[in-house]
């Protein structure tokens, strides 16, 4: 892409440096000279703030690793030693835990910002598909890590998710007895989940080095879903603009998670996690963590083992599609007004179901379970599908520096700042 | 150069060269060597030997059972309900219409011949695992609080999700009131 400003490199070392490994060149046009649309607005700073979370969760976890124990005899009792005895354990641990739900606050909004601004469109498949790649990875390494501190509840998850794959007709016994490394859930199964749970996190890391650079080569959405025609009139540089922005979403948001640590760091978990894994009593109510529950209602709504099984993978396996079953062109959703209403409606089937999930499975919960299940994948299916066909999109502003002076009537002024601070020196 | 030219024909021209037989050599000793280091790393994650040996038969003695209880014990590592049936129990089990069964399964092979009032059987649901609540439920088998699987009293599922029975583990009568867990000849 074309871009605001070329590194060129001043001391004598700097240009030794640059000749043999171009890196500094690389962070210049990447985070430096990168042009970022002007109109974007703070859902666009989801993306660095999950790559905060991502290092947050990766620093917390390894050094809680040095203080935790992978056995079963001895892992619940190393999680309470780090809450008590460990300096500083109790925040550490709270900061991993409450990291987990914050990482996924942080990637449903992302996501849902996606859905709304289309940019899943081209050329933008690619980098759609590789954060639903993310995306599941950061299901496997939650589910992991929820295991490990070998509760109740971290027991019972492990139990009735490794029994999904049993749903299988004939491999299916096999494979679970695999996946345990036993006849149920037990020893080798922790040891493997740790082992996975300290893996995953790094492979996440080498998807979202692709998905940055996917971005970095097709250029980032906006909110008018119009692409960038003049990189000098409808973009800034990525610094100081997208820099201080992002960062002050960051620090937004570790004050939200700082509240969650400090004030309420059990809430988002389960009583019965604090009971040592009892093989022979599952708890009363067993749910899987917040950021599941969705999931976890489609899987409950289908009345038969294999289906329901299917349904769930589905679920999200039908997002990796959203580029060719999306027939419209226009991308954002404040030019498109059916779609527009049709996203808040599958935003509130989304968390219909994730209360229909911590729901038990009986009577009218079933039912609507069903309901906003069949509702989920027609939205995929039938809505979108047809949506592009009939629909009347409103007009599109011409560009992106349109939009913005049209939407604020003072975009002369701020073109003009834009353009001093940012001197187009390439064209 | 003449070396240049040859390689570049060696694609076309029928001769084949020592850099196609160095190609396919070391393709085909690769492809083996890959398969060869894969199986094991399948492998280690199958039961290992001290798991495979903890399936060892274990005994257990019924006499402490008093009827209408039911007791809990590990083989291998899995929950094993034994139940110590009541008579309406039993008949109960027994006088099912097995067309109305989603896993049709008569009492009597869930059983030993003559010993209708024990029934063991595995004690995790066959839906996703959880352990079902004994004597609970509409049949007063028992009933999974996970997600709504109601088994009878003689372990059959009825209602709900599980798609099968609760399978009966392999066991034999060594006497009047003592039963072997995983020995070999029963099933």
């Amino acid at each position: 892409m074309e871009s605001h400003s070329t590194y060129v490199p001043k001391s004598g070392f700097a240009k030794w440096f640059e000749s043999r490994l171009p890196v500094a060149g690389l962070v210049h046009s990447s985070f430096i000279a990168f042009p970022v649309p002007r109109n974007l607005n703070y859902f666009w700073t989801f993306g660095a703030i999950l790559m905060f979370m991502l290092i947050a969760q990766i620093v917390t976890g390894i050094v809680l690793v040095m203080h935790y124990t992978p056995e079963a005899t001895k892992a619940f009792a190393s999680v309470e030693h780090i809450m008590r005895d460990v300096n500083y354990g109790w925040l550490l641990r709270y900061l991993h835990a409450n990291g987990a739900s914050m990482f996924f606050i942080a990637v449903y909004i992302h996501i849902a910002r996606g859905l709304y601004y289309g940019s899943y469109k081209a050329p933008r498949e690619v980098l759609w598909i590789l954060g639903v790649i993310i995306f599941l990875l950061m299901m496997a390494t939650a589910f992991m890590g929820y295991v490990l501190p070998w509760g109740q509840m971290s027991f019972w998850g492990a139990t009735v998710i490794t029994n999904l794959f049993g749903a299988f007709p004939v491999i299916g016994d096999p494979i679970v007895t695999w996946l345990w490394g036993g006849y149920a859930v037990d020893n080798p199964t922790l040891n493997r989940f740790f082992s996975l749970h300290y893996l995953l996190p790094f492979m996440i890391l080498g998807v979202v080095v692709l998905h940055v650079w996917a971005l970095h080569h097709v250029g980032q959405n906006n909110p008018t879903g119009v692409e960038v025609k003049s990189v000098k009139k409808d973009t800034l540089p990525f610094t100081p603009y997208a820099t201080v922005k992002d960062a002050f979403a960051v620090v937004c948001f570790f004050i939200f998670f700082a509240w969650f640590v400090f004030y309420i760091p059990n809430y988002l978990g389960h009583a019965d996690n604090y009971i040592e894994a009892n093989a022979a009593v599952t708890p009363a109510h067993i749910v899987p963590e917040w950021y599941f529950l969705p999931f976890y209602a489609i899987l409950r709504a289908i009345p038969s083992k294999l289906g329901g099984v299917i349904a769930m993978f589905g679920s999200i396996a039908i997002l990796a599609f959203l580029p060719w079953l999306d027939t419209s062109r226009v991308r954002s959703s404040t030019y498109r007004p059916l779609y527009k209403q049709f996203f808040w409606v599958f935003i509130a089937c989304v968390i219909g179901l994730g209360y229909l999930g911590g729901a038990p499975a009986e009577g009218g919960y079933v039912i609507a379970a069903r309901i906003l299940t069949a509702y989920y994948f027609a939205h995929f299916l039938i809505v979108l599908p047809l949506l592009g066909l009939f629909e009347t999109p409103k007009p599109l502003p011409n560009s992106i520096a349109e939009s913005v002076l049209d939407g604020h009537g003072h975009g002369g002024p701020a073109l003009a700042t834009g353009a001093t601070a940012a001197p187009d020196r390439k064209s | 150069m003449r070396r240049g030219a040859k390689v570049a024909d060696a694609a076309t021209t029928q001769e084949p060269t020592r850099r196609d037989f160095l190609y396919i050599a070391t393709g085909a000793v690769g492809a083996i060597g890959l398969a060869a280091v894969a199986w094991p790393l399948v492998r280690q994650m199958s039961p290992s030997a001290d798991v495979v040996a903890a399936g060892a038969p274990v005994e257990f003695d019924l006499t402490p059972v008093p009827e209408g209880q039911i007791v809990k014990l590990f083989w291998r590592g899995k929950l094993i309900f034994i139940r110590h049936r009541t008579q309406k129990e039993i008949a109960d089990a027994q006088g099912v219409q097995l067309g109305s069964l989603p896993d049709p399964q008569p009492d009597s092979a869930r059983v030993k011949d003559g010993k209708a009032q024990w029934l063991v059987v595995y004690g995790n649901c066959t839906h996703l695992g959880c352990v079902p609540l004994g004597q609970q439920g509409p049949y007063g088998g028992w009933f999974c609080p996970c997600h709504g699987s109601v088994f009878d009293t003689s372990g059959r599922i009825r209602q709900g999700p599980a798609p099968t029975n609760l399978p009966v583990p392999p066991y034999t009568f060594v006497s009047d009131t003592k039963i072997l867990i995983g020995g070999g000849a029963a099933a």
